[in-house]
């Protein structure tokens, strides 16, 4: 026993960052970011309190996935720092990425559980089995997104929607307070997408902050608390009133969105969708 | 059913098939251990290029070490692990794409293994065995370090079973759960590297690659888990050895090749059974 302890505290390390007090939950600060010399964002700063929700949009190639990658620590900018409690993404176990589904290879051997479990491996340490306490996180996780049920189905025989359901278990397995998602509406049915806009609102309740980057304004401005409109520059910054105004969009998508308006009220028209971004 | 049994048991009063069925047996077994992640991650013609490009080191054991295989042994490992993290740091690489880069690198590394080899005198028949393999030509020393090293390999397949499996699926999972990604990359190519050295008694540099994929990808048509596409997999390499040996004996064509057409044979009648469209 004193010998697994060790063990523990030598392949652990005390990798995880303290979170330090009164600080913002994600400070992004004058971020930039070029691609062999072609410039992806620019001097891009905001900040995000616990439990917020906020929408990212743009059109294709606006730096979204850029931005979210920076955000998780897995892109290093250019210039700029992101601080995630006050230190740097690198020292956190607690911001959970969750891929493009076209990103993932859903032929892989592995069944739905063991998808989720890999959020698990951050905590235990190396040369260490999944314990009692790992199976029971994982279960209320698959739970929480109601796929309990699926635990043992493999991954490749999934609908969209319920694809996504279990990277978002994998992000509570993973006990994540900051969550990224990557385009998670993508090619879903709309009732798949009411499904995990409904997970999200459980997961406010919980403390959990998200940022999802997505292409459907409406859906933006109807289920989001902030909206961050973003064209390689921030555009706009704030709640879906404050940012959809005929000069920010015009600002952001350019020739690519055609206001019109219809009884007094704006309407957004054609956003050119959707691989990539 | 006597007939059976003697047709059977007839071969192992030699020990070279003994020794050779036990070789073929566990390194067949590793390789196919370690392929399913070469299969899992697209890394085949990584280890076809591997295979190939350590012939040089092999030829300067050879000829600097007399023909002792122990010499050829430890120049081969060097030279694969070199190669290994070689071919690694080319794929970081910008300006050219991955595959053009090792198909340069190691075709060229194969030109060079085949000039030095053939300044020696019995340049056919030690290229051959280099190339196709000489499992019944393993000895007992051989054997042992077979043993040892597929322990060791195993074992860190085993240990390191849930970060080779995330960073295989989800590398950037595997940056957000802040595992020492690029460690575990190397490492896995360093097990690769081991493996194809200690396997290539069996069937040499140019069938390496059928040892690591051929097997996995049959148990990958045949299960969604990866312990049991694992387990699978080493059951179906162990069993084109036995069958491929003993092919090679009663036929009398090379036990190699035997080894890899079966194995290609099981291939093919379960992609054939699975044919239906899902």
């Amino acid at each position: 026993m004193a010998l697994m302890n060790w063990w523990r505290m030598v392949t652990l390390r005390e990798r995880e960052a303290r979170h330090a007090p009164g600080e913002p939950l994600l400070e992004v600060s004058r971020v930039s970011m070029h691609y062999n010399g072609v410039l992806a964002l620019e001097e891009i700063s905001f900040t995000v309190e616990p439990g917020e929700r906020i929408a990212i949009v743009g059109p294709n190639g606006a730096g979204k996935s850029t931005l979210l990658k920076i955000i998780a620590g897995v892109l290093t900018p250019t210039a700029g720092s992101v601080r995630v409690y006050g230190h740097g993404p690198q020292g956190h176990l607690c911001i959970a990425y969750i891929p493009q589904r076209n990103q993932v290879d859903w032929n892989f051997p592995l069944t739905v559980a063991d998808v989720v479990m890999m959020g698990r491996v951050g905590k235990m340490g190396l040369l260490r089995h999944p314990g009692a306490r790992d199976w029971e996180v994982v279960r209320r996780a698959l739970e929480q997104v109601g796929l309990t049920d699926l635990a043992h189905r493999p991954i490749r025989a999934l609908s969209g929607g319920q694809q996504q359901r279990m990277f978002i278990a994998r992000a509570l397995a993973q006990e994540a307070e900051l969550l990224l998602m990557d385009e998670p509406f993508t090619g879903l049915d709309l009732p798949a997408q009411e499904g995990i806009l409904e997970i999200l609102e459980r997961l406010r309740q919980q403390g959990v902050t998200v940022l999802v980057a997505t292409h459907d304004l409406d859906q933006a401005a109807a289920y989001f608390d902030r909206v961050l409109l973003l064209n390689r520059r921030l555009i706009a910054f704030g709640s879906p009133e404050e940012v959809f105004t005929p000069e920010a969009l015009r600002a952001a998508y350019g020739g690519h969105l055609r206001l019109v308006s219809i009884g007094g009220e704006l309407i957004a028209v054609g956003d050119t969708c959707c691989e990539g971004g | 059913m006597g007939e059976v049994w003697r047709l059977l048991l007839d071969p192992l009063q030699h020990m070279f098939m003994v020794r050779g069925l036990i070789a073929a047996v566990m390194a067949g077994g590793l390789c196919a251990l370690v392929g399913t992640y070469v299969v899992l991650r697209g890394m085949a013609f990584f280890g076809d290029a591997l295979a190939h490009s350590i012939l040089p080191g092999l030829a300067l054991g050879y000829l600097l070490g007399g023909g002792s295989r122990d010499a050829l042994f430890w120049w081969g490992l060097g030279t694969a692990i070199l190669a290994a993290l070689g071919i690694g740091a080319l794929s970081r690489g910008q300006q050219l794409k991955e595959d053009t880069a090792i198909g340069v690198l190691f075709a060229g590394a194969m030109a060079l293994g085949v000039v030095m080899i053939s300044t020696s005198r019995s340049y056919a028949v030690d290229l051959a065995h280099l190339l196709f393999g000489d499992v019944l030509g393993v000895g007992d020393r051989d054997l042992l370090r077979l043993t040892i090293f597929a322990g060791i390999v195993a074992a860190a397949v085993v240990f390191f079973y849930k970060e080779f499996l995330v960073i295989s699926f989800d590398p950037v999972l595997a940056i957000t759960l802040r595992l020492p990604t690029r460690l575990f990359e190397n490492l896995l190519r360093i097990l690769i590297a081991i493996t194809v050295v200690v396997a290539l008694q069996t069937v040499g540099v140019a069938l390496m690659v059928a040892m690591l994929v051929t097997p996995a990808a049959t148990a990958y048509l045949l299960t969604h888990r990866l312990p049991a596409m694992m387990a699978l997999s080493v059951l179906l390499a162990a069993l084109s050895a036995v069958v491929g040996l003993y092919a090679s004996y009663y036929a009398g064509v090379a036990s190699g090749a035997a080894i890899v057409l079966t194995a290609t044979g099981l291939f093919l009648i379960v992609r054939w059974i699975r044919r239906t469209p899902s």
